[in-house]
């Protein structure tokens, strides 16, 4: 009796985890988690705005990745080539939410001294998914 | 046999792993390529101590001006290959100020023929870029036949170059 009810929950869970986790590795599902998290829509102008500017401090998003990141950035500290960030110019970006987690960390603290709220990688991504080939 | 040579020889017998001999390279362990190649070269594990990539693998939020911090499993596996295959020969053992391979007494020795212009070069940005030179760099190559000489460097360089 017990089992008969529990094995379709099992599944049930089993499933929407798999389908989380193979939307969670396109671009386009990380920014629709975001914004589930913060339930509003993402604003492209504004993530852009995050991104060309600076915080504070003495880099922007744009130091390494280019104020148009369809091509190619540089390190601003190293010179090392990083692949273009928007997601139609890199079939790689945004397809690994723990990367996408490490990356924006990382360089939301360099660039900003703070991590990211999750409403300002929503509107960076957002504005990021606007750049089409 | 001019002195060069034997030393050479010797330094390839006895010591087979250091960074700048002909000798066998350390294969990149698969992790450190991916986290740390990311940003900038992949330096040879033997080129600091061990001391040196151990306060560096500590302080990776603070690492040369940005945040390089990762995941504790990564810093552990990390950790674990540097430490078994960082510098031990004597002139690496001794850690150089910041953790800096370029303040390693051995590599300013080596360097010494080249003063700060050709460091501020555009094509070399700063001595931290191995490969602007060393065309090998990023497969642990570091000999004089793998060597190209930077855009925009002067003539007068060129003598020293298979120093």
């Amino acid at each position: 009796m017990h089992r008969f009810f529990l094995r379709p929950l099992i599944c049930a869970a089993l499933m929407a985890g798999l389908s989380l986790s193979a939307h969670a590795t396109s671009p386009a599902g990380q920014l629709e988690g975001y914004s589930a998290q913060t339930g509003t829509p993402a604003q492209p102008a504004r993530g852009q705005l995050l991104f060309t500017s600076k915080h504070g401090k003495e880099w922007s998003c744009a130091s390494c990745h280019t104020a148009s990141p369809t091509v190619d950035g540089k390190h601003a500290s190293t010179g090392k080539v990083i692949s273009p960030l928007a997601p139609a110019f890199n079939p790689q970006s945004f397809t690994d939410p723990a990367k996408t987690e490490k990356w924006f960390r990382r360089n939301c603290n360099d660039v900003m001294g703070r991590v990211c709220t999750t409403s300002e990688k929503a509107d960076v991504l957002a504005w990021l998914l606007t750049l089409k080939r | 046999m001019n002195r060069k040579l034997v030393f050479a020889l010797v330094t390839c017998i006895f010591f087979p792993a250091l960074a700048d001999s002909k000798g066998p390279v350390v294969p990149l362990l698969p992790k450190y390529q991916q986290e740390c190649a990311a940003c900038h070269l992949a330096y040879p594990a033997g080129m600091l101590p061990a001391a040196s990539w151990r306060h560096m693998m500590g302080s990776l939020d603070k690492h040369f001006g940005t945040d390089a911090s990762l995941d504790e499993a990564s810093v552990r596996e990390i950790s674990t290959w540097l430490n078994a295959n960082a510098g031990t020969y004597k002139r690496v053992k001794e850690a150089p100020p910041q953790d800096r391979i370029t303040q390693s007494a051995w590599f300013i020795r080596k360097h010494r023929a080249l003063d700060a212009p050709v460091w501020q070069l555009a094509s070399v940005k700063s001595a931290a870029n191995c490969a602007a030179c060393h065309t090998q760099a990023a497969q642990g190559q570091f000999n004089e036949s793998g060597l190209q000489f930077p855009a925009g460097l002067e003539a007068r360089y060129r003598r020293f170059w298979a120093d």
